[in-house]
């Protein structure tokens, strides 16, 4: 059984050299963040991922969270290893510093959160989902409800959830019915009923109150997107010093039994069943899917993140066990010692491919991570602007395509245990198991794909799209000539690929829209493999600079050169047939009368 | 009353270590580096009495390369006040590191010294003696508890065969060892606010001690692999082997 080991060195490589740490830290508001502080601060979340989080992984797993009674109770371990988390303020990392956050940029935030998805997703799920409310009342609630909430989510008091989706109503929440009606003297709340499904930590015992925030429709609301509006409903209707008063009419009916994260409750709640849960409206009536919609950038890179997480460590996972299984002998040996199946060739290559695609997505997921604090914070419109279209490009690809990866690699993790990697006793399993969510949930690989064929390229006629592939080139054409040509040759090779694909997609947007939507998923993965194949070139250029310098860590640089070799050769190769898909498969898939199936 | 702390970088704990190719010693260069285990304890043994209010400050002092300075910062995430960093870039021996200790200590005037009992990556165990006997204080080495008690310390002190328990007058040195606390995790808050404390840097020269070494290392080479065991027919053979090719009877 392995244990976890953050992989500090990469990750301060990639913030350091790939994903731009210098120009964040010029940002307005973020001047604290130096590659000191960044060392700092991830060396002790590494700590606190292997000592507290990854030790609570598996009984997690095996122990699951239970219900009784509408009370929820977290696996053995938890509550105190939250408490512990709490107390350590890592839960106001990326919170607002006015309300008692560290106001830290995705940047270093979203590093450390690779680090708690890697020990322990379904623990982490709690957090994250807190933060999604933090965020959404900073930016949407007003004064009051600022004040009563956000310091108690910001201290990790109180935990936030959201609740979305209803039975009737999964992808498409224009369809959403639960009712919410002006109550109170003045009509200053609400009565909050009806039923919402998949509510993640929806109900537990970690904590003394739960903030819910619910999309409702006011009885006068519009049909569809437009007539949902956003409210505050918490477990507790909190008094008048902060603590929790009274039982707000809201409970969890049940819990789902699923593939994976089963530390994580996904409840069944129900709202109103004694006459409607007292509920706050967030911002005006009927903008709460908007409002909603502008945390998504935020939730979808995190659940990216989750694919880097879980892939890194079902990587680990497989890794410890390739080196301590022995089985056979080397190819080609008769007699003599059986080795370890490292040794193996096959065994290798599937290793070289989860590591390789593992940096790769790790580098494209931190590169995210910096856009977006320039979308947030640069001071320069143009810049800022230009960071916006480049998030919003990214972010479809970054959420399905290391999810999708980690999916993959989580079974090649199993794989390498072979018939151990069957048996829940070797652990292998869980992290296949757990990231199957990942490209499910905040939008299914498919939505991920429609969302970056259709808004972000088809829309823009590719204008972002392309002055992406503009800028691959520049790391092409750098390497054009040298020790890393061949790197270069197979990065161009691709480049040449993913424009070909745009430019399908772009000239059949308007005439051919079902054709565009046929071949989405392989164009953004073949967006994902080419950003990979991106930036892994260009770990490869800052380590052959870098391992000439004195005192130079070769090691970790000659690591890399040879990780983005494989990537060239191993992954990059797809692009081509990934292209040949886009641009010539799109009519069998819709060639069948529906009667044919 | 002011209490001085000291913090060596180590390697850390968890990393497999490697003996250089030329036998000269372990290589540390790109090597995860952490603060010495039982310094870290001392640390948290200063932050606990000042957090019980016996203590109002907490000076760490660390010894070596510029990136000691991390290592302090760590301790002032932990709760230290300030830092000390004496920087050299040659290795600081234990003689040459309890009389740098022992300059700043006449410079501090602390009522009380902690220091982990020994570091990991050498184990002398060597310093606190030496600082203690350096500076004419009482010492107590390896404790498992201190209690301060007007102008003097009761210790405790884990023995073979039970504890032992001294008084010892202050200013005294004390050493740390495994089971006086369990470090805190830093908190986040914390170490942003670490960067903020002041952390002085100081040579060898400015405290008027020569630092050259004094001991020479020879060679540094693995421990031999273990051989594989075997399995006696009797306890009569056991006893044999043990008289006869352990020696241990």
């Amino acid at each position: 059984m392995s244990s976890y080991v953050a992989p500090l060195k990469d990750m301060l490589f990639v913030i350091n050299e790939l994903a731009g740490l210098d120009d964040v830290s010029k940002l307005p508001g973020c001047e604290e963040v130096n590659a000191e502080l960044v060392e700092a601060v991830l060396g002790e979340a590494a700590k606190f991922a292997q000592e507290v989080l990854e030790p609570l992984n598996r009984v997690g797993d095996q122990e699951g969270s239970t219900l009784a009674n509408h009370v929820v109770t977290s696996p053995p371990g938890f509550k105190a290893a939250y408490q512990q988390f709490t107390a350590a303020g890592w839960n106001g990392l990326g919170g607002l510093s006015e309300y008692g956050g560290q106001g830290l940029p995705h940047i270093v935030s979203n590093p450390v959160q690779e680090m708690w998805n890697s020990s322990n997703m379904a623990f982490c799920l709690c957090p994250m989902l807190t933060s999604g409310v933090m965020e959404a009342l900073a930016h949407h609630a007003s004064g009051d409800l600022l004040q009563r909430y956000l310091p108690k989510l910001n201290a990790g008091e109180w935990t936030g959830t959201m609740n979305l989706t209803e039975p009737q109503a999964g992808s498409d929440l224009a369809a959403i019915r639960a009712k919410a009606v002006p109550s109170g003297n003045n009509g200053e709340h609400y009565k909050i009923s009806g039923t919402k499904i998949f509510i993640t930590w929806g109900e537990h015992d970690m904590v003394d109150n739960i903030v819910h925030l619910v999309l409702a429709r006011l009885p006068d609301a519009p049909e569809g997107v437009k007539g949902i509006s956003l409210f505050v409903v918490p477990k507790f209707l909190p008094n008048a010093d902060g603590t929790p008063g009274t039982r707000n009419d809201v409970k969890c009916v049940s819990i789902e039994h699923k593939l994976g994260i089963h530390a994580s409750p996904t409840c069944v709640m129900q709202y109103g069943d004694a006459g409607g849960a007292t509920g706050y409206l967030v911002g005006e009536p009927n903008r709460g899917l908007e409002y909603m919609f502008t945390m998504m950038n935020h939730a979808r890179l995190a659940v990216g993140l989750e694919g880097v997480a879980v892939a890194e460590r079902a990587y680990q996972h497989a890794l410890d066990y390739a080196k301590t299984r022995v089985q056979g002998r080397e190819v080609g040996q008769r007699s003599g010692d059986r080795v370890t199946i490292i040794h193996h060739p096959d065994v290798r290559r599937m290793l070289m491919s989860m590591k390789s695609q593992i940096e790769a997505m790790r580098a494209l997921a931190y590169l995210a991570a910096a856009t977006l604090d320039k979308a947030k914070h640069h001071p320069d419109v143009a810049e800022k602007r230009r960071s916006q279209a480049l998030i919003d490009l990214l972010i479809p690809v970054v959420k399905a395509w290391c999810t999708e990866q980690c999916v993959e690699i989580a079974s090649t993790g199993v794989q390498i245990h072979g018939g151990m990697g069957f048996v829940e006793e070797t652990g292998a399993a869980q992290y296949l198991r757990d990231a199957r969510i990942t490209t499910i949930y905040e939008g299914t690989t498919g939505i991920q794909a429609n969302d970056l064929v259709g808004r972000k390229v088809g829309y823009e006629k590719g204008a972002t799209a392309l002055a992406v592939i503009a800028e691959m080139r520049k790391t092409a054409a750098a390497l054009s000539s040298g020790e890393l040509a061949n790197v270069g040759k197979s990065l161009s090779g691709a480049i040449d690929a993913l424009e070909d694909a745009t430019r399908w997609i772009v000239d059949n947007f308007q005439k051919n829209p079902n054709a565009v939507y046929a071949v989405a998923v392989p164009y953004l993965k073949l967006f994902g493999t080419v950003g990979g194949g991106w930036m892994m070139a260009r770990a490869a250029e800052v380590a052959q600079r870098k391992r000439g310098e004195p005192g130079a860590d070769t090691v970790f640089y000659d690591t890399k050169l040879t990780t983005a070799r494989f990537y060239c050769e191993h992954l990059l190769p797809q692009a081509a047939a990934f292209r040949q898909t886009v641009v010539s498969g799109a009519d069998s898939v819709m060639a069948l009368a529906e009667s044919q199936f | 009353m002011k209490v001085l702390v000291t913090a060596k970088r180590v390697i850390d704990p968890y990393v497999k270590v490697r003996v250089k190719s030329d036998g000269t010693g372990v290589e540390t260069a790109n090597i995860k580096m952490t603060i010495n285990p039982f310094c870290e304890i001392a640390v948290e043994q200063a932050v606990r009495m000042k957090e019980a209010g016996i203590v109002t400050e907490i000076v760490v002092v660390s010894i070596g390369t510029i990136q000691c300075q991390e290592t302090i910062r760590t301790a002032m995430a932990m709760g230290a006040d300030r830092g000390i960093l004496v920087e050299m870039a040659e290795e600081a021996q234990p003689l040459a590191v309890a009389k740098l200790l022992k300059a700043i200590i006449d410079k501090e005037q602390p009522r009380l010294v902690i220091m982990g009992k020994q570091a990991i990556d050498d184990d002398s165990n060597q310093c606190g003696q030496m600082v203690a006997a350096l500076l004419g204080w009482p010492q107590a080495t390896h404790i498992s508890n201190v209690t301060i008690n007007g102008d003097s310390a009761e210790i405790t002190r884990e023995i073979d065969g039970g504890l032992e328990k001294l008084t010892v007058n202050l200013p005294a040195v004390v050493t740390a060892d495994l089971r006086l606390n369990e470090p805190r995790y830093v908190t986040l808050p914390n170490i942003m606010k670490a960067k903020k404390k002041p952390l002085e840097n100081i040579k060898p020269d400015a405290l008027g001690v020569d630092v050259k070494p004094r001991l020479k290392t020879l060679k540094v080479e693995e421990p031999a692999k273990r051989s594989s065991g075997v399995k006696v027919a009797d306890v009569k053979e056991l006893v044999n082997k043990l008289k006869t090719e352990a020696r241990v009877l």
